[in-house]
């Protein structure tokens, strides 16, 4: 299935002030993976996946979604392929009811009202949350919010999902619901985040960014274990994978 | 200086509304065709913002009082005249339905004192003259104190025309007027003064956001002249056919009703009379209180020159009006309080 | 900050009550939205000194209250902070005008009936609005708003406004928390601090419609927005409105207080 291939071509990007937040970037990502896009604050992480979705296009270097070029001209038909799940679901959640968000993208693809009801009920079956649908958004809570907006995407039936922090801001019992979740889709996933265990269990694969650049690309048990290369791009082994706090004894053998 | 429904009557009010329809649409129009769709949640946003920032009291210095954004410059301001005054519109439709400011015939009145007069007449002839030469703090600050002085004047004098051209209240023109337009001074000095320091800062932290508007090739031009003839040829059309209907006696809502249901006058006819009369002898539990006799006496009283408007009032009339007043409310209320009991009992029922 | 806070629970009750399923809330919104209309439009329609014809309108609030189950205290509330501003215009009447009328014994200043008269239509055309909200919902509303033929642009433009609206007031709350704990004993924000206040806050709100504009094209949104199926009107939503504007023009033509109140006086011709 090669049309679900995901390919970034040395990519660069800069913006207005000079300041260049994406520098060589090639990676390719085949149907079915899931990759962890790790970095610092400001590692580039956010700008990468507007590249990747078209927000952004880059100054130089290219997007492949098949084996399409990602250009003005074919994003309406790539965007449909792309669900892009932003970080703060106040962004994504714009209607008055769940419902009429999650319809949103369907609508917008001139789908008849039926076909959109379908997908709306399975998208938010698919997250959950079907009790929702007639809530309004801006009550729902901060886990609630952020199915509804995963759901907002899912309904466009994308190949690939791409999410920007997906666990940020969640008690731990709605973290684990989406980590669930993420565990579940069969799409192909590129998960950014800060939340390494999140990463370290929904995604095989983790790319490291660091000041823009691809500091690492590889196995998921390989990078997360490798403390010198995580600490020098400002991050740390997840938790769960460190030595036990108390006693020092090792929860993992290092592989 | 939002215009209640009680002050205001159909007529005034329809004619409003027209208006500021036929703006509305003139303004969707340019807003689709010469804007890119990204303003369309900017709009949105900014709709939201000044609703939040209305609730942000600051202190007036050198007073004790305290006072907040209106917003209506504001908007004009970074949103350019049409896509300001739709954002004023959809602020003021909320404000109607959720907080009762204003009301839903007074809408029509409303969106136009606080947006028509910002947007379409502040905006492009005060603030824009004024800061065209170069754009600097003391330019805003000036150009928005006076747009924003300018535009409540003829707001606050818009309110005070159409509550008389209503003739719900009994004040004088001149004297509404003296108390209307000195209060509206001092509010516009706020608004010009809050205005300007949201304006400044944006201008200081992102001068690209007033560039925009200001040099937006779409945006910048409005064409005062086709907006204001469409507009007196509206009002025009509108109030013409509205007045005339307004000036059978007493006015036009009830010339209509007159048509329909085909009955003259207010008073009650005969058939209606007839079978009331026969009811009442049975029903009356004050058959006595004789104020059947009283009729006449009562309009003995000198009549005012000005009063064709004032019918007779007589206490027969008088005294029914309030034993009938009441016992209208308390059947109101005896229906509200059946309704609840019964609805309650059904829900006691199914659980 | 005490309005602040209690616009946003204003909101949340309204938004709230019109998530009710009574029979009342299943009405087609846009018959109650014109239901609304006539009723306002004949309620101002009466003169300016009319006080007894106005209070058999009385009767279409509770109605409404009674059947769609809307607690009677908030909505109260809601619309006695409205009286202030009215009181203002029409306490003015009496001043005005003290030519005397009379009341079997009683004699008043006919400032005060005009006084009364506009008390009375604001205090129903406040109701009426908040209830007509109360029991439709601002989604449902915007579906009414559609069906009058307003451009969706115009109609998407409002329901952000309106989603919008919470995040915003909440956002303002706190910063004015943060202010006032950094402020003590000041009523508001200096004049000076203003500009960066609300500026700051003004940036943010420009960033977040970019960010929203950014999921919505994502989305597939090109500046055309379909809203869905529009609902039908059934037959008993025309006999609910029907009924009502009876109601609305019979009340304006027969003063039906005067009526009753003969009926049970014995006053006849």
């Amino acid at each position: 299935m090669s049309h679900h291939k995901l390919e970034a071509r040395s990519l660069y990007f800069s913006y207005p002030d000079g300041h260049e937040a994406v520098k060589n970037v090639s990676f390719t990502i085949y149907h079915g993976e899931s990759v962890g896009l790790i970095g610092a604050n400001g590692a580039g992480k956010s700008t990468l996946l507007m590249l990747l979705v078209g927000i952004l296009f880059p100054s130089r270097g290219e997007v492949l979604v098949g084996d399409v070029r990602l250009t003005k001209k074919t994003l309406p038909a790539i965007r449909q392929r792309l669900g892009f799940v932003f970080q703060n679901p106040d962004d994504q959640l714009f209607m008055t009811t769940v419902y009429d968000d999650v319809a949103f993208g369907p609508r917008n693809y001139g789908l008849d009202e039926d076909e959109v009801k379908i997908r709306v009920e399975k998208a938010l079956e698919m997250v959950g949350i079907p009790h929702l649908k007639d809530r309004a958004p801006f009550k729902l809570s901060g886990g609630e919010k952020r199915v509804a907006a995963i759901a907002s995407v899912l309904s466009m039936q994308p190949d690939i999902l791409i999410m920007d922090e997906p666990t940020s801001a969640l008690d731990p019992k709605s973290r684990r619901r989406v980590i669930t979740l993420l565990k579940n889709f069969k799409h192909t996933k590129i998960i950014a985040s800060h939340d390494l265990d999140m990463v370290f269990e929904t995604c095989r694969r983790v790319i490291v960014l660091n000041e823009g650049e691809i500091a690492a690309d590889g196995m998921a048990e390989e990078i997360l274990f490798n403390k010198e290369l995580l600490e020098s791009c400002g991050l740390e082994i997840p938790l769960s994978l460190q030595n036990c706090p108390v006693c020092g004894a090792f929860k993992y053998k290092s592989i | 200086m939002h215009m209640a429904d009680a002050l205001i009557s159909p007529a005034v009010g329809g004619t409003m509304l027209a208006a500021t329809a036929g703006i509305a649409a003139y303004s969707a129009k340019k807003v689709q065709n010469d804007m890119d769709e990204s303003k369309i949640p900017l709009m949105g946003v900014m709709g939201a913002f000044v609703f939040a920032a209305q609730m942000i009291n600051f202190s007036i210095p050198g007073t004790g009082s305290s006072g907040h954004l209106g917003g209506g410059m504001l908007l004009a301001i970074l949103l350019g005249p049409y896509a300001g005054f739709l954002t004023m519109a959809s602020i003021l439709l909320i404000q109607a339905l959720f907080f009762g400011d204003g009301g839903l015939l007074a809408y029509g009145c409303n969106v136009f004192n606080l947006g028509f007069y910002t947007c379409f007449v502040a905006y492009p002839l005060i603030y824009k003259k004024l800061v065209r030469k170069g754009v600097n703090p003391r330019s805003i600050f000036v150009g928005s104190m006076v747009s924003s002085m300018v535009g409540l004047q003829l707001g606050a004098f818009s309110v005070v025309v159409q509550t008389l051209l209503s003739g719900k209240t009994e004040l004088p023109f001149g004297q509404f007027l003296l108390l209307m337009q000195p209060i509206h001074l001092a509010i516009g000095v706020i608004e010009g003064l809050a205005t300007a320091a949201i304006v400044t800062f944006i201008w200081r932290a992102r001068p690209e956001i007033l560039e925009r508007v200001a040099f937006g090739k779409s945006l910048g031009g409005v064409p005062i002249k086709k907006v204001l003839t469409g507009l007196v040829v509206a009002v025009v059309i509108v109030g013409g056919l509205l007045s005339w209907f307004a000036s059978t006696n007493p006015d036009g809502l009830e010339w209509s009703i007159e048509r329909v249901a085909g009955t003259a006058e207010l008073e009650t006819p005969d058939g209606i009379h007839k079978i009331f009369s026969e009811i009442q002898s049975k029903t009356a539990f004050l058959p006595d209180y004789g104020f059947k006799t009283d009729q006449d006496d009562v309009q003995n009283l000198p009549a005012v020159e000005d009063e064709e408007a004032w019918p007779s009032v007589d206490a027969g009339t008088s005294v029914s009006g309030i034993v009938g007043g009441a016992m209208t409310l308390v059947l109101a209320a005896f229906m509200g309080w059946i309704i609840n009991i019964s609805k309650k009992k059904r829900g006691k029922a199914v659980v | 900050m005490s309005n602040i806070v209690d616009s946003l629970y204003n909101i949340r009750l309204l938004d709230d009550l019109a998530r009710k399923k009574t029979f009342i809330h299943i009405i087609h919104p846009l018959i109650k939205l014109l239901t609304t209309i006539v009723y306002v439009a004949v309620l101002v329609s009466f003169e300016r000194h009319e006080v007894s014809a106005l209070l058999p309108f009385v009767f279409y609030p509770v109605f409404i209250l009674s059947f769609a189950e809307i607690p009677v205290v908030p909505i109260l509330k809601r619309v006695l902070l409205i009286e202030p501003l009215i009181i203002g215009i029409g306490i003015l009447n009496p001043l005005f005008d003290n030519y005397s009328v009379v009341f079997g014994d009683i004699v008043v200043s006919r400032g005060w009936l005009t006084f009364l008269s506009i008390f009375i239509k604001c205090s129903l055309a406040v109701t009426v609005s908040i209830l007509l909200v109360a029991t439709t919902g601002m989604d449902k509303l915007a579906l009414a708003l559609r069906m009058l033929k307003i451009p969706r642009i115009l109609v998407l433009q409002l329901l952000l406004t309106y989603r919008y609206i919470w995040l915003l007031i909440e956002e303002a709350l706190r910063m004015m928390q943060a202010y006032s704990l950094r402020a003590p004993g000041r009523k508001g924000v200096k004049i000076n601090d203003l500009g960066s206040f609300l500026g700051q806050m003004l940036l943010r709100a420009f960033d977040r419609a970019q960010r929203i504009y950014q999921t919505m094209s994502l989305r597939g949104f090109t500046g055309e927005y379909n809203a869905g199926d529009i609902s039908k009107i059934r037959f008993r939503d025309f006999v609910y409105f029907a009924a009502w504007s009876l109601f609305f023009i019979i009340a304006r033509i027969y003063n039906i207080a005067v009526l009753i109140g003969a009926l049970l006086t014995g006053v006849g011709r």
